[in-house]
């Protein structure tokens, strides 16, 4: 039976089992808008901004592990999903973007609402389709899906032109997909594994710097069996954060520009670092020539254009890192080296410990002003840790970064390497739509937060009880804090005298809103907006002059901390 | 140094532009490019001429791998293959010259595939020095017009 393109694009979904979707309508993609009215097997779930609906999608994967999908019409539709596939590009979230075209005989027209999107986002998607015949779009929706979510995932996005979606062809979903030129390296090489265990038993100072990539790949468990067997120290990049329990005693924290002074040091210090799913991002490094002076580089990733990009690796091992680390597991399990390496080790945990000692991450809470770094840590207590944390990006996602502990993989949702205010709110709501019953908290800036506020409509359409927590300090906070720094506190531009009332906002639009101006406030407050149901939106008025420290200014050598 | 890079792609459309993108965004630098269909009519090859370190000639290869379309990447440097490019090159033919340029394509091995009352144009092919020779040794004349192919190759054997 011969299916129109839009029934074959909601069958699709079905069959490849989706069942949810963020999407905004328009002309081009009214023909599947008719078909999901009829449908009852696809949820779907209205934004007030594709851009919204995108990070939904990527909130939705980083939370659930699963491929997160939107739908957007042509030209304006298109082109506002920009922003959320860079963001998804850069921290490989796996989700896919459809889009409508205008019918192919007016592509390239200039036709209304038209935008050439597989050419615009050709440099920020994995890969990116257009979709040219009816009978090729049930084809397109498995390959796109499964590009999205194997290898190094990605976005793809897959652009379909009303046409297309209004003439009719036999539904053919293929079973398998087949790409000659996509063909994915899970495999480690044993080789490599072993002579990079080799490395490690001949050295005395390891490191273990991880980064998303064991998220992504699930091997949190791995990772974290691996470096206790063998009493390695752990930091974490900010995609890392969760890959490995934030409160075990080996865990160092982040590294880099606002890393913590012993994560830094010990990686200046090591003889050895083991890279596994991190890519040496410049956030990371600083000086690129003052990285790591003394260390021999094991480098594990999925994909080979990470590896020799910007350090020097000795050992390179392409593969799933979920795969490497059950075959170093294995070595590592063998009579005596697990214990040699611990006994080995000691002095070197104990010399990070007193690097952890002398130069702790801390604050303080005097009685005027509220401090940041103290709402965080009493968001963390107050959730013991078990609150699925999302934020947006500036100053109030280091401090969440820096005083939230995550112990598990996925409960800390943020936009690592595109650094995309006004992903917070959004990412929070596909959280939550992926897991109903968690706690998800989007820790806010007053400037990100009015970048897609108007999602707070979407939580609320839908029940989707996310708690906001705007650090508000009236700025632009980090930009304002390098003003501070390196521009001689001339504050071109940072400070927000023009900021809404939150809580009227957050009552506008139907949610709860708290305030609180004084420290003894803040705990209340928050007890009191974490307990109402339903979207609340708690403000929190911080002291704008509370900067992110430790840091490591841009181009400098990780040892070279301004610190507190 | 100087790279030729062979590639063989999906034949559809968009792959040039993905192949050209990832050398633009990334700001890497391209010679020149060839590009048509192979034996397969699904495959097409490409002929790549780039420039750059070890390090960014690795980056460059293992980018073009990444592209889905990208069936196959060779670097043919070190290797032993055979290479071509081919020019058209429209040359001043006045009396006194005339002979001079058909001399210089018949030692040359070129092929008049024009002649008009003041001109000449001369299809030849050849490595990269010959073709360099040549249009030296036409520039006296007076060349008026160069139209060149790019490098195509091929491993020997």
């Amino acid at each position: 039976m011969k299916l129109t393109g839009a029934e074959i694009f909601v069958k699709g979904l079905a069959d490849l089992g989706v069942d949810v979707i963020f999407g905004y309508p328009g002309g081009s993609v009214i023909n599947i808008y008719d078909e999901l009215f009829k449908n009852t097997k696809v949820r779907h779930l209205l934004p007030r901004h594709e851009q919204g609906a995108v990070h939904m999608a990527d909130g939705f994967a980083r939370a659930s592990g699963k491929v997160g999908v939107c739908l957007v019409t042509s030209g304006p539709g298109a082109t506002n999903t920009v922003t959320g596939l860079a963001t998804a590009y850069m921290d490989s979230i796996p989700i896919v973007v459809f889009s409508g075209q205008v019918p192919t005989p007016l592509i390239g027209n200039d036709a209304f609402q038209e935008a050439d999107i597989v050419g615009i986002t050709r440099p920020c998607t994995k890969h990116n389709f257009l979709v040219k015949d009816t009978a090729d779009l049930a084809r397109v929706m498995k390959e796109a899906f499964y590009i999205a979510s194997t290898g190094r995932p990605g976005p793809v996005l897959v652009d379909m032109p009303k046409d297309v979606l209004m003439a009719s062809a036999e539904y053919a979903m293929p079973k398998e997909v087949k790409l000659r030129g996509y063909n994915p390296n899970y495999e480690g090489h044993p080789k490599q594994v072993e002579s990079a265990m080799r490395l490690l038993e001949e050295r005395e100072k390891p490191v273990l710097y991880v980064g998303g990539g064991v998220i992504l790949s699930n091997a949190a468990a791995e990772l974290t069996e691996f470096a206790r067997l063998l009493g390695i120290p752990v930091t974490t990049t900010l995609m890392g954060m969760g890959a490995f329990p934030g409160t075990d005693p080996l865990c160092m924290g982040m590294l880099g520009m606002h890393g913590t002074y012993a994560a830094n040091m010990a990686i200046s210090h090591s003889d050895i670092i083991l890279a596994v799913g991190a890519r040496f991002d410049d956030r990371v490094t600083g000086k690129i020539a003052a990285f790591a002076p003394h260390a021999k580089i094991v480098h594990i990733d999925i994909d080979p254009t990470s590896i020799q990009k910007n350090v020097r690796v000795d050992i390179p091992i392409v593969g799933d890192v979920k795969d490497v680390l059950k075959k170093m597991l294995k070595l590592a399990k063998a009579p005596k080296v697990a214990a040699a390496c611990k006994k080995r080790v000691a002095p070197w945990r104990d010399e990070i410990a007193r690097w952890e000692a002398t130069h702790p991450m801390r604050y303080k809470q005097g009685k005027g002003k509220i401090n940041p770094k103290f709402v965080v840590e009493k968001i963390y207590e107050l959730t013991k840790g078990k609150a699925v944390i999302a934020t947006e990006v500036g100053q109030h996602q280091m401090f969440a970064a820096q005083f939230y502990k995550y112990d598990k993989p996925r409960t800390f949702l943020s936009s690592g390497g595109l650094g995309t205010m006004g992903f917070g709110l959004p990412a929070a709501i596909g959280a939550q739509v992926a897991l109903p019953g968690a706690l998800v908290i989007d820790i806010a800036g007053d400037g990100s937060i009015q970048m897609n506020i108007q999602e707070l409509a979407t939580a609320m359409q839908y029940r989707l009880p996310v708690k906001v927590v705007i650090l508000n300090n009236g700025a632009l906070g980090m930009v304002r804090q390098w003003q501070e720094l390196f521009f001689d506190a001339k504050y071109s531009q940072t400070c927000l005298p023009q900021i809404p009332d939150f809580v009227k906002l957050a009552e506008a639009y139907g949610a709860a809103g708290f305030r609180a101006t004084k420290p003894e406030e803040v705990e209340g407050v928050l007890r009191k907006g974490f307990a109402t149901p339903g979207p609340v939106m708690i403000d929190i008025q911080t002291d704008p002059n509370e900067l992110v420290y430790p840091m490591v200014p841009a181009g400098a050598a990780l040892t070279d901390m301004l610190l507190v | 140094m100087r790279h030729t890079i062979s590639v063989l792609v999906e034949n559809e459309f968009g792959v040039l532009s993905r192949v050209a993108g990832l050398f633009s965004g990334r700001g890497f630098n391209i010679e020149s490019l060839s590009v048509a269909e192979t034996a397969d009519p699904t495959i097409s090859r490409m002929t790549i001429v780039t420039v750059g370190n070890d390090q960014i000639i690795e980056q460059i290869l293992k980018q073009l791998n990444k592209l889905i379309p990208v069936i196959k990447v060779v670097d043919f440097s070190g290797t032993d293959t055979v290479d071509r490019e081919m020019i058209m090159v429209k040359v001043n033919a006045e009396n006194e010259t005339r002979t001079e340029v058909l001399r210089l394509v018949d030692i040359f091995r070129g092929k008049i595939v024009d002649v008009a009352p003041r001109s000449y144009t001369i299809e030849m092919t050849g490595d990269e020095a010959k073709v360099d020779a040549f249009l030296a040794l036409l520039r006296p004349v007076g060349i008026k017009d160069i139209v060149r192919t790019g490098k195509i190759a091929i491993a020997r054997g």
